[in-house]
């Protein structure tokens, strides 16, 4: 059974991706007491999907090395992993919150040696891959994953693959008979950093991301490029496993569009302009833009990439995309601004710049909460002593994601101290 | 016409866009137009255009009066709305079309001959005759549009269509007679009548 030690003063944290990591570490750092819950069965949510981060090309390994060692470092942070926040009650300095863990079937004793996920023989879409690529029936999610423990997909238990995995684990860390438990405990005040997700691209009928194989998403290519990827750093078209010669970029596929996310997205402009330095200089690589939005700093980069002989522009919304038959490659159709001129543009690869969405939809929040029309958190005295943190707030990059949860923790550690001082 | 017109060049001599959005209709909405060029890319027939609806709009801000009021291209409209439902920013750019081909029509600049500028005549004044649409007239005034002789060419290309459309009982060769009309037919025309009064008079409001 999970205790959760928690009081008025405690500062309850929901979501442990970037933002999430930084409410709570730095809440925790000034001393107050942090309860952390991610749903996921490991914590840095998006980032540690993505390969390099904008503009400096740098990855985000690092700064999640940083950020899990300061966790691992501090008693004052406890992290409840594969849980969700089903209820929150009460007010500002007073409020129970009711969460729901799921089994894991793997205890603190695993020490990630992988002898289980050796022994297992089914497998899984990789979620952590977007779907892309295979997983065992017990994994680690990720390389670098914290807490560094395995899990057990829920689907293998009562099949021999679990008494495999049991069978293997030399450290007695493998417990089938873990439960699903809803634990309840109290806090004070709430961050809640739930993050987003990425635009359906199945939406956009036009671009037929659910029928033609060589128009991915900008995600997915993420994951590409990444050498720990499904496709070891390859950069290949999924009809045919072939090397990608060509790639065009579409951006605004789903943000700024009444048929889809009213908002701009913020992040795609400068995540396409980042993932056309991935392939090899040589290929030729097009943009289709409405406008190229890269703001202050962002301007250097984006002059620098447009500087590449390899990368253009066209000033163009696409229109639709048809599938070649004869070769899989996706036809680009539409009009462009700079000319008017109507083409029929041949690639070998699509990348759709989808948008960000909130991941949490308007009627499933368990606490009262004033959203906004693109379903975002608002910064409103109705909340209470609920506080929004990074893309649960609005479509944020990283950077602005960090900046805002520590904004949130502030506001945090503000109502945890006035209950502190009340309560003497 | 070309009163009007030369009345218009005076009021908004500096901004045909302030124009458009007085006196077309949805006019008010060029300026939300974006660029992104979904609609001109989306429109089954935008290769038929000389300038497609993104340009237009440009054009419209950039003050090319002559050039929109003249160009055929919103007359090409065929009305799929395919542009509304793509507009990521709602514009009604089918009705803006149509709005400017009725403006153009109105201050006497449509181009000479064009089609759907000649079908839209006949069709107003073949309605406004008996207040419904009498099919064989406005079929027979289309095949003669351009004279007599063209006009038997184009009768003996399609008579097995319309001996099929009386077979089918869809066309009936007594409506050449007069045909019938809407039951209160002075009503409707006063109608018509009360609400072009309106209109004009909307239009020298503005002047």
């Amino acid at each position: 059974m999970t205790e959760v030690i928690a009081t008025n003063e405690t500062i309850l944290v929901v979501g442990g991706g970037i933002s999430g990591m930084t409410a709570a570490l730095e809440a925790a750092e000034t001393g107050k007491q942090v309860v952390l819950v991610e749903k996921r069965p490991y914590v840095g949510g998006r980032v540690t999907q993505l390969y390099k981060y904008f503009p400096k090309l740098c990855f985000p390994t690092c700064g999640l090395e940083i950020n899990q060692r300061r966790a691992k470092m501090n008693p004052n942070l406890n992290i409840i992993s594969m849980a969700e926040v089903t209820d929150i009650k009460g007010e500002a300095g007073n409020y129970t919150a009711t969460v729901k863990i799921s089994p894991r079937y793997v205890n603190e004793n695993c020490t990630a040696c992988g002898e289980c996920a050796k022994a297992v023989e089914t497998e899984f879409d990789d979620e952590f891959n977007y779907d892309m690529g295979k997983r065992k029936g017990a994994y680690l999610p990720h390389r670098m994953a914290h807490p560094q423990r395995y899990v057990l997909d829920p689907a293998i238990i009562g099949t021999d693959d679990a008494q495999k995995a049991k069978d293997a684990c030399k450290y007695n860390a493998i417990d089938l008979d873990m439960q699903e438990e809803i634990v309840e405990f109290k806090a004070g005040a709430v961050v809640w950093a739930t993050g987003w997700k990425p635009y359906d691209a199945n939406k956009i009928q036009p671009y037929g991301y659910d029928r033609i194989d060589n128009v991915i998403t900008s995600v997915e290519f993420e994951r590409m490029a990444d050498p720990n990827g499904p496709t070891g750093g390859k950069l290949v078209r999924p009809s045919d496993g072939k090397e990608v010669k060509s790639v065009a970029f579409i951006q605004c596929a789903g943000s700024r569009d009444k048929n889809h996310l009213l908002h701009c997205s913020r992040i795609c402009c400068m995540a396409s302009l980042k993932q056309a330095t991935y392939p090899a200089d040589d290929i030729p690589i097009t943009i289709y833009y409405i406008d190229i939005r890269a703001i202050d700093r962002f301007e250097d980069f984006y002059q620098k990439v447009k500087a590449k002989e390899n990368v253009s522009f066209i000033k163009s919304k696409v229109a639709s995309i048809v599938e070649n038959k004869e070769n899989g490659n996706p036809t680009l159709h539409g009009v462009d601004t700079e000319g008017y001129n109507r083409y029929a543009n041949e690639h070998d690869l699509v990348v759709l710049a989808v948008g960000m969405e909130p991941s949490v939809d308007k009627e499933s929040f368990p606490v009262e909460i004033v959203i906004n029309e693109e379903g975002f958190i608002e910064p409103a005295p109705e909340n209470g002593g609920v506080f929004a943190a990074g893309c649960s707030s609005d479509a944020l990059d990283v950077n602005r994601a960090v900046q805002h949860a520590t904004g949130a923790a502030m506001h945090a550690i503000q109502v945890v101290n006035r209950v502190a001082a009340t309560e003497g | 016409m070309s009163d009007l017109n030369t009345a218009m060049i005076e009021k908004y001599r500096s901004s045909f866009l302030k124009e458009v959005e007085a006196n077309v209709e949805e006019g008010e909405w060029v300026k939300m137009c974006m660029q992104c060029g979904v609609c001109s890319g989306s429109c089954p027939l935008g290769k038929h255009w000389d300038h497609p609806p993104q340009e237009i709009f440009m054009m419209i801000r950039a003050n090319k009066r002559d050039e929109v009021l003249s160009t055929d291209s919103m007359w090409m409209c065929t009305s799929c709305y395919n542009c509304i439902a793509r507009c990521p920013r709602g514009l009604p750019i089918t009705h803006i079309m149509h709005g400017l081909a009725v403006y153009s029509k109105r201050l006497g600049l449509t181009q000479k001959k064009q089609p759907t500028a000649e079908f839209s005549q006949i069709f107003w004044d073949n309605l406004m005759k008996k207040g419904r649409v009498n099919e064989l007239k406005l079929g027979l005034s289309m095949y003669f549009k351009d004279g007599f002789g063209q006009g038997i060419k184009n009768a003996m290309a399609n008579q097995k269509l319309g001996q099929n459309m009386m077979k089918a009982k869809r066309m009936n060769a007594m409506e050449f007679f007069g045909g019938h009309s809407v039951k209160d037919l002075s009503g409707f025309q006063k109608m018509v009548k009360k609400a072009q009064e309106i209109e004009e008079g909307n239009l020298k409001d503005a002047k």
